[in-house]
């Protein structure tokens, strides 16, 4: 333990890098999935080829895609961004389904109205059904979120410094409670993020929090009712 | 003025929803138009403001076709009304209502103003105006979604079935709500129901449809009333089962309505009773309401529907 105690600076700073790793694929995949997840739901017949190929990103081992990434895109192996592109494609593999679904999950009487009382296309997406689609957004992001800051680990195998790199330092130096300090540490961090999430969610979305209340009008409308029948 | 010529729609399926239908509803009425599903209805209804564009005949308003008018702008200048309100679930009461004028581009402070306004025309209380539409009756519902139709003042209002899913009691309260509106605002209205006697009660002009949106009849409830065109008409609105051949039974020294299978509809009042029908002094509100529907002026008389 008292590694812990001396190196607490450091767990610090791993966290911070940990987070500056994770946060951009985090909202990079949720946003590059919109128009994707979008033109699955919108054109059925590419629902089935986009959903397989993004989701077969995620099949893809993590080592060889980080060595593949700076011959295809031009980052370098050891850059946080070649990190950053590999998370994001994971990300993008889970939420293009997670956006395709959330869209699909509006009431079409709803989408129906808003085209009849004049919202454009354009304005009946930003306005009616991405809101609509958020508690179904919101679950796939929070899955992305813990995904992705347990896969943002694996940077330390290629030197993007994580709270990973405390597994590999740890591991090669025989120090136990560094080993567990990194993963406890890890899932704090998760769990986190995760919560901050969900707070959003709830901040962004109120009217998901307000339950039904009793009606008054459906009381009266019921007594209302009783007493016909014990007249008639 | 909204003019319907040789108007068609088939469906990309080959579905004829209707079939060369020609109508002129007149301004500042009702006009309803009535029929089982399938006989095109709402279809009728949607064209009017481009849901759906007609596969041949034109469609005017004022004599311009909507064909050559942007459907988006349209639409905002359209009052629309549809069954479960069709309610945006994500905005609050006030929000739902000023939806129009913000997308026209009204300022905020300014709409949810009005909004708030039309919340007392359509007899809400502004006290929901914070609310969600799923903590609200469906008879509140309902009433929001009128106050949105009407919300741009626009001079039409479709009304798609709008009274359909609530329960008797509140459909009552909601059609009076809305003679009281008409009789205010003089809006063009185009509403589209299956239930006659809610056609006979709100309409002043009825297009009773049968499949493919061929029209039966067109009329007053009273020339519908008083001369069914054929034998479909007459089964629709219930002339063929007695339901509407009312007469008088002396009762206990009341005049009692009832019909042709001898089951009460209600009572005769405005007139003393031994007064004979044929009397010409004697001038009773069945034969002098505007809307001479017998069946529905004894509901007022307080018998269960």
């Amino acid at each position: 333990m008292t590694w812990l105690w001396s190196n607490l600076d450091l767990v610090w700073l791993r966290t911070l890098d940990h987070i500056v790793l994770s946060l951009p694929p985090i909202v990079l995949s949720f946003v590059m999935a919109l128009p994707l997840g979008w033109l699955a739901n919108r054109y059925r017949p590419a629902r089935g080829a986009i959903l397989s190929i993004a989701g077969l990103f995620y099949a893809i081992p993590s080592l060889p895609l980080l060595l593949m990434l700076p011959v295809i895109i031009g980052t370098s192996l050891r850059s946080p961004a070649n990190l950053i592109a590999a998370l994001t494609l994971y990300g993008l593999a889970l939420m293009v389904r997670v956006v395709a679904d959330g869209l699909a999950s509006v009431d079409p009487d709803v989408r129906q109205s808003a085209t009849a009382v004049g919202f454009s296309a354009w304005s009946r997406f930003w306005l009616v059904e991405l809101p609509l689609a958020g508690p179904v957004l919101l679950a796939g992001v929070r899955v992305v979120t813990v995904s992705t800051v347990s896969l943002a680990t694996v940077g330390a195998v290629i030197g993007a410094k994580s709270l990973g790199s405390l597994f590999t330092d740890g591991f090669q130096r025989g120090i136990q409670v560094e080993i567990i300090t990194g993963i406890v540490a890890t899932v704090l961090l998760a769990l986190v993020l995760d919560g901050a999430v969900v707070f959003l969610g709830r901040v962004l979305m109120p009217w998901t929090r307000r339950t039904r209340r009793i009606r008054p009008e459906s009381i009266a409308t019921l007594s209302r009712m009783t007493a016909v029948r014990g007249t008639a | 003025m909204i003019e319907f010529r040789s108007v068609t729609k088939e469906f990309p399926d080959g579905t004829l929803a209707v079939d060369d239908f020609s109508l002129t509803i007149p301004s500042h009425r009702t006009t309803v138009l009535v029929g089982s599903s399938g006989s095109g209805k709402t279809t009728l209804l949607r064209m009017i403001n481009r849901m759906v564009d007609p596969t041949g005949g034109t469609i005017e308003i004022d004599g311009v076709s909507v064909a050559s008018l942007e459907p988006v702008k349209l639409r905002r200048s359209i009052g629309y009304v549809m069954q479960n309100s069709g309610l945006l679930p994500h905005r609050t009461v006030v929000d739902n209502v000023a939806t129009v004028p913000l997308l026209r581009g009204v300022r905020r402070k300014k709409a949810r103003a009005d909004a708030l306004d039309l919340l007392d025309t359509v007899g809400l209380d502004r006290a929901i105006a914070d609310r969600y539409p799923s903590q609200l009756s469906g008879g509140q519902q309902q009433r929001v979604g009128v106050a949105r139709g009407l919300a741009v003042d626009p001079n039409i209002l479709l009304m798609d079935e709008p009274f359909g899913a609530v329960d008797p009691i509140v459909r009552a309260e909601l059609q009076q709500e809305l003679i009281r509106l008409q009789h205010e605002l003089g809006k063009t209205v185009v509403f589209v129901t299956h239930d006659i006697d809610e056609a006979f009660l709100l309409g002043d002009q009825i297009a009773i449809l049968r499949e493919g949106g061929r029209i039966a009849q067109l009329g007053t409830p009273a020339e519908i009333l008083a001369h069914p065109a054929d034998d479909f008409v007459a089964s629709f609105i219930g002339a063929d089962r007695g339901k509407r051949a009312l007469h008088v039974e002396s009762q206990d020294g009341s005049d009692v309505l009832v019909d042709a299978d001898g089951r009460p509809a209600g009572v005769l009042v405005g007139r003393r009773s031994g007064t004979g029908p044929s009397d010409p002094s004697g001038s009773s509100d069945l034969s002098s309401r505007a809307r001479s529907d017998a069946a529905l002026d004894v509901t007022a008389e307080g018998l269960p529907l």
